[in-house]
């Protein structure tokens, strides 16, 4: 016998199911009057610091079938790398910035929109700088597990080129399933669930 | 309600997720996830202040009627068909904290069975008084408590003839994005829970069992409302001894 640890394992997932709009985007599904809006749905307002950029994508299956059902969440940090969150000891965020978003995909063409503000770069755990990036939380109907991933940013290519994390990736053909090609004012970033061009999804 | 602020803010990374107690991402006997599931191996990434980091909520984002479907979707002096329950619980990490100030947010069907959802087809009825949405964000010593219907069982197609168990939907955030879960909640003395093929994806029977909510009596509400009793475990993060501390600190 040994002493007991005492920890609980963690509650086990399940999937977010088809009706994942009425619990977090009601209004978005048409269920009205309850909440005032969307949580997640604005992320800037006129006193934001930073590029204001959208970012646009499908979310694809492994027949390259866009999701009509998913739901997408990103956090990310402000324009000059600090998180709004009461975890981060580094400084003040913007307080005009939420740095956090949620999406679910449009149910005709499976498009997903996000309007936010390019982020600055924040250190990795070795205090090395990562490229600006956004992490995103994928569910779904069929997913039973939210992924996780990140979104780099195709004109960032130096500061992608020393990213601790990119340079993780084994097979370097991947390293392109996580960077958005701008587009415009925007971004461009499809997520594959599968396939060839499967994007790389990360256990954190 | 306790003030948070001067509790110091934890910066620990998150233990790893044990990933065969979470059901994997293919479970061919839920057909939907057959092409919806990575097959590649994930990134292992220790926890940088991109995932140990996460939004958090005030309470001030809530509505009055928030945690009580009964009436938050229900005309004036009406309110939603079915048999009126609580839920209440506590959400803990791993290491069997409290999680002060995560937001929960819940959705289900009616009690009979159908949600207020345009791909929804099952012929039961809709309520004109049910939405089947509503969320709350726990105390400083965790709990959270809500007021609805029991959601009914419902037929989808995935077998000829599958059902799913009368279940409750859970969103819940943490303090860190990557302590983000969504999970269902079941009813004690379901017969139907061990026969549902999304239930069948988590493959360790405790875990399932984690995730049904008892009845509770000492709680239920004379000539009111039953109670059911539903904790949820969010990952706990690792104490930070011996760690550097990260550049900036
Ligand atoms: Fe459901």
């Amino acid at each position: 016998m040994v002493q007991p640890l005492g920890y609980l394992k963690e509650s086990a997932s399940q999937t977010a199911g088809p009706y994942v709009h009425i619990g977090l985007t009601p209004n978005f599904c048409g269920i009205t009057g309850v909440y005032e809006s969307d949580l997640g749905a604005t992320m800037v307002n006129d006193r934001t610091l930073g590029r204001r950029i959208t970012i646009t994508g499908r979310v694809l299956d492994g027949t390259g079938t866009p999701l009509k059902d998913a739901l997408i969440e990103i956090w990310q940090a402000d324009a000059a790398g600090l998180y709004n969150s009461p975890s981060e000891l580094r400084g003040s965020a913007d307080p005009n910035f939420s740095g956090w978003g949620r999406a679910a995909t449009d149910g005709e063409t499976g498009e997903y929109r996000f309007e936010t503000i390019k982020p600055g770069r924040v250190p990795f755990r070795d205090g090395r700088l990562m490229a600006p990036h956004i992490s995103l939380w994928i569910v779904a109907r069929g997913i039973n597990l939210g992924l996780n991933t990140r979104l780099y940013f195709g004109d960032e290519a130096a500061a992608n080129a020393e990213d601790p994390v990119l340079a993780r990736i084994e097979h370097r053909v991947r390293v392109p399933t996580l960077i958005a090609a701008a587009d415009g004012d925007g971004y461009r970033f499809d997520i594959h669930l599968q396939g060839e061009k499967e994007t790389v999804f990360f256990d954190i | 309600m306790t003030d948070l602020s001067n509790r110091k803010p934890e910066t620990g990374a998150f233990f790893s997720r044990d990933r065969l107690w979470h059901p994997p991402g293919l479970t061919p006997g839920y057909k939907t996830s057959v092409l919806r599931s990575p097959q590649k191996a994930l990134l292992s990434l220790d926890g940088t202040v991109s995932e140990i980091t996460g939004p958090v909520f005030g309470h001030s984002i809530l509505g009055e009627l928030d945690n009580d479907l009964i009436h938050n979707f229900a005309k004036p002096g009406e309110s939603a068909i079915g048999e009126r329950i609580i839920v209440h619980g506590r959400v803990l990490d791993e290491r069997a904290r409290p999680v002060a100030r995560a937001l929960l947010e819940f959705w289900q069907a009616n009690a009979g069975g159908r949600y207020r959802h345009k791909k929804e087809s099952y012929l039961a009825p809709l309520d004109p008084n049910f939405g089947g949405c509503g969320r709350t964000i726990t105390d400083a010593d965790g709990h959270y408590a809500f007021r609805t219907v029991k959601p009914g069982p419902y037929p989808w197609p995935n077998g000829v003839n599958d059902w799913r168990p009368a279940h409750i939907h859970f969103s819940v955030f943490g303090h860190g994005f990557a302590q983000r879960l969504i999970t269902q909640m079941y009813f004690e003395g379901d017969p139907m829970i061990w026969k549902c093929p999304i239930v069948q994806t988590i493959p360790d029977r405790a875990a399932i069992e984690q995730l049904v909510a008892a009845l509770d009596w000492g709680n239920t509400i004379p000539m009111d409302a039953r109670a059911y009793k539903f904790d949820i475990v969010l990952r706990g993060r690792r104490s930070t001894l011996f760690e550097n501390r990260m550049e900036g600190n």
